[in-house]
C-alpha cells in the first residue's frame, strides 16, 4: 500500500459567507488540497440532512457543512436553524453508525479565506487519517447498488 | 431531451494554466445530455458571449453551463447573454473552476479531475432547472419616516424635496427630538434651536410631507414597495384644526407642577401643554394621566377658556392605515438611567445633573433662561466637575461601547460654563478624549487652552456632600495619585442607549437588533443604512450613538436609498423563492416558525360551498427572500425552493 488514500469530501456551504470565503481563498491564491467539492446553497438553513446522507451514499468520505457565523446570517437566522438541526442530526448520525469525525460543521465568513483554506487542509488530513468510509462501500458492494434514500 | 451546452473558459491563463481545458471539454462532450462543449479564451468577452448566444440558437440548447470563474463574478453576465438568445436565464449555471480549482490547487491533474467533477455535477443540476420568471412587485411611492428628530426630519425633507410623498410619524407632541433640547452645538457653538426650528417648520409645512405627531407606529406588514402600516393617533383632546395655538388653555390650567420631560425635570408644565415654546405643530395636548378632569371628573378650565372650542374630552385614539413603499427608521436614543451609578449620587444630590439637564440649564430657552444655576438653590456654581463615561465603556455596570458624543459635549459644556461664568472653575474626569471629527480635536483643545477646562485623566470613585459642597474623589492616573475636588455642581456624561422599547419595535418592523438594542444594519461597512429587511432603512442614533452631522448624513443616505426605490415603477426580484405544494401540505406550521421573514401565511382551503376543508401554508412571493430554511423544516416534503430544489441538489451531489 504505497498509494496515499485521497478522501472525497463534499462541502455544503451558504452562498453569502462560506462560498464567498472560498472565493477569497481563491483570489488570494491560497493553496489547499483538491479533495473538496463545493455545493452552493443560498443559506445553511437550506441544507437538509438528506443532502449529507446523499453525499455519503454517493461515496463521500467526509462532509462539511459551513455557513455564516452566528448573528451574521444574511437571512437573519437561517444558520441558527442549521445549528440546531445539526446538533440533533449529529446524534442521529452517530446512532446510525456514521462516525462523528466524518461530518463537520463550521462557521466561515466571507472575509475568512485563510480560515477556509486551513479548514479544508485540516479536514482532508483528518479524513485521510481515519481512512475511507468503508462501511458504506461494503454495504453497496453487498447489495449491489446504492441504498435508495 | 436535454440539450446542454458546456462552455469552458480559459480565463486567459488563469484557468488554462492549471486545468486541462481540452480534456475537460472532451469529458463534457461525451456526457449524456450534452449537445455541445467548447472552450475559449475569454467567454465573458463580447465575442465569447456571442458564441454562447449563437450556440443556444443554432443548437436549440435547453441549458447552459459556463465553466469559468465564481458565479458571484459573472453569473449575471452569462444569464443576461442567455436571455438575449431567448433562453430562460435560470437555465444557465456557472461551474466555478477558477476560484475553486486553478487558483487553489498546485497539481494540474488534480485540478483537471476536480474541474470535470464540478462541471459534471452542475450539468446534472441544470438538466433539472426550470424556467423561472423574475417577480415584479409594484412600488407604492410613499415613504414612512418614523421619528421626528433631526435624522427623521432630514430624511423626510430630502425625500419630499425630490418629489416623494412622506408620512412623518413622531410619538411626542412636537417634532424636534433630542436636538431641540440642546443649547449650543459642537464644534461651532451655534444655537441648536436656531438651526433646528426652521427645519421643523419646513417639514411641517412641506406640501409633500404629512406630519403625524403624538402618533405611534403600531403594526407593519407587507414587504418592500408594499408595506401596510397602522399608525395610532393618540388622543390629544385638542382639535388640531380648530386650535390656533394661542396658549390660553396652557396658562389657565390649574395643574402646574408636572415635571416637564423636555426640561429633563428641571421645570414644571401644566396638564395641557406643548413640549416647548417653539413646538411644531404649536398645538397643545392634554396629559391624560395628570389632568384634573380625567382624574376627578371636574375642571374643564381649558375648555372654558378656549375661544375656538378646540378642546374635546371625548376624543379617542384613532388608527390610520397607510400604504407605504419604504420606511426610514429614525427613532433615536435615550440617555442611560443614571441611578445605576449610586457612587455618583445622582438622584440623591440635586446638584448632580446629567449632560442633557446641563443643556437645558445652558439653553437660552431653558428653565433658567440660559443662566447656569444649581438646581438646589439657583446659585451660580463656582466649581463644576464633569464626569465622562458615566455608563459608557463600562461593561461591568453600564454599556461596553463608547457613546461617542460625550467627549465633545463635555468640552462644549465646559466652554459654555466658562463663557457664562468667567470666574468659575471646571474639572473634567475623563478616560480618553475621543474627538475624531471635523474640527473636533481643535474644539476640545480650545476648551482646555482657551477656556481653562482642567482635564483629569481618571475615574471618579465616590461622591459625597460635605459643608454644602459636593466632594468628588477620583484618581489622576497621570500623576498617579488620588484627587479630591470640592464642587458646587457635578455633570454626568451619561451613556447613550437605545430607546427602551427598541427591541420590541424591531420585532414590529421585522428588523434586527444588536445586543444592546440598537437596530442592525444589513452590512456594517457596505450597507450601513439598510436593514436586512428590504425597503427598511435606518437613520441616526437608533443604529448606534451618533452626533448631529453623522445623523444628518445617514438620513440623507437613507433618503437616497428610498428615492432610488421610488425611481422605478416595478421592482424586479430574483425568483429564487419557496413554493408550497398545497396538496401534500399537512399544515404543521413548522415552516411558519422557521421563516425569518414572516413570508409564510396560513391559507384556508374551502369547498364549493365555502366550507373550510383544511388549512395549508402559503408562501408570499413578495416577502420570501429565498433562504430555504422552510424547505428543510418541512416534514411532509411539500415546500421546495425554486433554483435550489431537492431534485436539483440531489442531482448535483450524485453528479460529483
Amino acid at each position: 500500500m504505497s498509494e496515499v488514500f485521497e478522501p472525497k469530501i463534499v462541502a455544503f456551504v451558504c452562498t453569502y459567507c462560506t462560498y464567498a470565503g472560498a472565493d477569497l481563498a481563491g483570489t488570494s491564491r491560497l493553496k489547499y488540497p483538491s479533495n473538496v467539492r463545493i455545493v452552493r446553497l443560498p443559506c445553511t438553513g437550506r441544507i437538509s440532512p438528506m443532502f449529507i446522507l446523499k453525499a455519503l451514499q454517493k461515496g463521500a468520505d467526509g462532509v462539511l457543512v459551513s455557513g455564516c457565523h452566528p448573528g451574521d446570517c444574511h437571512f437573519d437566522h437561517g444558520n441558527y436553524h442549521a445549528r440546531r438541526r445539526w446538533t440533533v442530526f449529529n446524534s442521529l448520525l452517530q446512532f446510525a453508525g456514521v462516525p462523528e469525525e466524518r461530518v463537520k460543521f463550521s462557521w466561515i465568513s466571507a472575509a475568512e479565506g485563510i480560515k477556509f483554506a486551513e479548514l479544508i487542509r485540516d479536514i482532508t488530513e483528518d479524513i485521510r487519517k481515519i481512512g475511507p468510509f468503508e462501511e458504506y462501500h461494503t454495504l453497496i458492494a453487498e447489495t449491489g447498488s446504492a441504498a435508495p434514500l | 431531451m436535454a440539450k446542454i451546452g458546456v462552455f469552458v473558459c480559459h480565463c486567459g491563463e488563469n484557468i488554462a494554466a492549471k486545468v486541462d481545458c481540452t480534456k475537460l471539454t472532451a469529458a463534457m462532450e461525451s456526457h449524456p445530455g450534452v449537445s455541445i462543449a467548447t472552450e475559449y479564451k475569454y467567454f465573458c468577452s463580447d465575442p465569447g458571449q456571442e458564441s454562447i448566444k449563437k450556440a443556444i440558437v443554432e443548437q436549440g440548447l435547453t441549458g447552459v453551463i459556463v465553466a469559468a470563474c465564481s458565479p458571484r463574478m459573472h453569473e449575471a453576465t452569462f444569464r443576461k447573454a442567455c436571455a438575449a438568445a431567448g433562453l430562460n436565464p435560470y437555465l444557465c449555471e456557472i461551474a466555478n473552476i477558477r476560484e475553486q480549482c486553478s487558483w487553489v490547487h498546485s497539481d494540474g491533474d488534480e485540478a483537471t479531475e476536480k474541474a470535470i467533477e464540478i462541471t459534471r455535477s452542475l450539468v446534472e443540476k441544470v438538466k433539472r432547472n426550470n424556467e423561472l420568471q423574475p417577480i415584479l412587485v409594484p412600488v407604492t411611492k410613499r415613504a414612512l419616516v418614523i421619528g421626528g428628530g433631526i435624522a427623521g426630519i432630514q430624511a423626510a425633507l430630502d425625500i419630499a424635496n425630490a418629489g416623494g410623498e412622506v408620512v412623518l410619524v413622531e410619538r411626542e407632541a412636537s417634532l424636534g427630538g433630542h436636538m431641540a433640547q440642546l443649547s449650543e452645538t459642537f464644534p461651532t457653538l451655534d444655537c441648536s434651536q436656531c438651526i433646528m426650528t426652521p427645519r421643523m417648520v419646513e417639514a411641517a409645512q412641506h406640501p409633500n410631507i404629512r406630519l403625524l405627531t403624538y402618533a405611534e407606529v403600531e403594526k407593519v406588514e407587507g414587504f418592500i414597495g408594499n408595506f401596510h402600516v397602522r399608525v395610532k393617533m393618540k388622543a390629544r383632546y385638542v382639535d388640531m384644526y380648530a386650535c390656533t395655538g394661542c396658549g390660553d388653555c396652557i396658562q389657565k390650567c390649574p395643574q402646574k407642577k408636572i415635571s416637564a420631560e423636555f426640561d429633563c425635570g428641571l421645570a414644571n408644565r401644566p396638564a395641557i401643554y406643548t413640549p416647548f415654546a417653539q413646538a411644531v405643530p404649536n398645538k397643545p395636548v392634554i396629559d391624560r394621566q395628570h389632568c384634573t378632569y380625567f382624574k376627578n371628573g371636574k375642571c374643564k378650565v381649558c375648555q372654558k377658556v378656549c375661544q375656538t372650542n378646540a378642546i374635546n374630552f371625548d376624543m379617542e385614539d384613532e388608527y390610520l392605515d397607510l400604504e407605504i413603499g419604504a420606511i426610514v427608521v429614525a427613532t433615536g436614543f435615550q440617555i442611560q438611567n443614571t441611578s445605576l451609578y449610586g457612587e455618583y449620587g445622582y438622584g440623591r444630590y440635586p446638584d448632580v445633573v446629567t449632560g442633557l439637564q446641563f443643556e437645558r440649564l445652558a439653553s437660552a430657552s431653558g428653565p433658567t433662561g440660559g443662566r447656569i444655576a444649581r438646581p438646589s438653590d439657583g446659585k451660580e456654581p463656582e466649581t463644576v466637575v464633569f464626569i465622562q463615561c458615566a455608563g459608557s465603556r463600562d461593561p461591568s455596570k453600564g454599556v461596553s461601547y463608547c457613546s461617542k458624543i460625550c467627549c465633545m459635549y463635555t468640552a462644549k459644556h465646559a466652554m459654555l460654563y466658562a463663557h457664562k461664568n468667567h470666574h468659575g472653575t471646571s474639572r473634567v474626569f475623563y478616560m480618553d478624549i475621543r474627538a475624531a471629527g471635523k474640527g473636533y480635536d481643535e474644539f476640545t483643545r480650545r476648551a482646555i487652552e482657551e477656556d481653562g477646562a482642567g482635564y483629569i485623566r481618571g475615574r471618579v470613585s465616590k461622591l459625597w456632600e460635605e459643608n454644602g459642597k459636593l466632594m468628588v474623589r477620583g484618581v489622576d492616573t497621570l500623576l498617579g495619585r488620588p484627587v479630591e475636588v470640592p464642587a458646587d455642581m457635578v455633570v454626568l456624561a451619561t451613556a447613550m442607549v437605545p430607546q427602551p422599547d427598541a427591541k420590541e419595535f424591531a420585532k414590529t418592523l421585522g428588523i434586527g437588533c444588536d445586543e444592546y438594542g440598537f437596530f442592525n444594519e444589513a452590512h456594517m461597512k457596505l450597507r450601513p443604512v439598510e436593514t436586512a429587511t428590504a425597503g427598511i432603512f435606518l437613520a441616526g442614533a437608533c443604529q448606534s450613538p451618533k452626533d448631529i452631522p453623522d445623523s444628518v448624513a445617514q438620513a440623507s443616505a437613507a433618503a437616497s436609498k428610498v428615492l432610488a426605490l421610488f425611481s422605478r415603477e416595478k421592482l424586479e426580484r430574483e425568483p429564487i423563492i419557496a413554493m408550497n405544494n398545497e396538496a401534500t401540505c399537512s399544515g404543521c406550521w413548522g415552516c411558519v416558525l422557521a421563516c425569518p421573514y414572516n413570508a409564510i401565511e396560513k391559507k384556508d382551503i374551502t369547498d364549493r360551498a365555502g366550507n373550510l376543508i383544511r388549512r395549508v401554508a402559503s408562501v408570499n412571493p413578495g416577502l420570501c427572500q429565498g433562504c430555504g430554511t422552510c424547505v428543510t423544516f418541512c416534514r411532509s416534503n411539500s415546500i421546495d425552493l425554486a433554483g435550489f430544489t431537492e431534485k436539483q441538489i440531489f442531482a448535483e451531489v450524485m453528479g460529483l
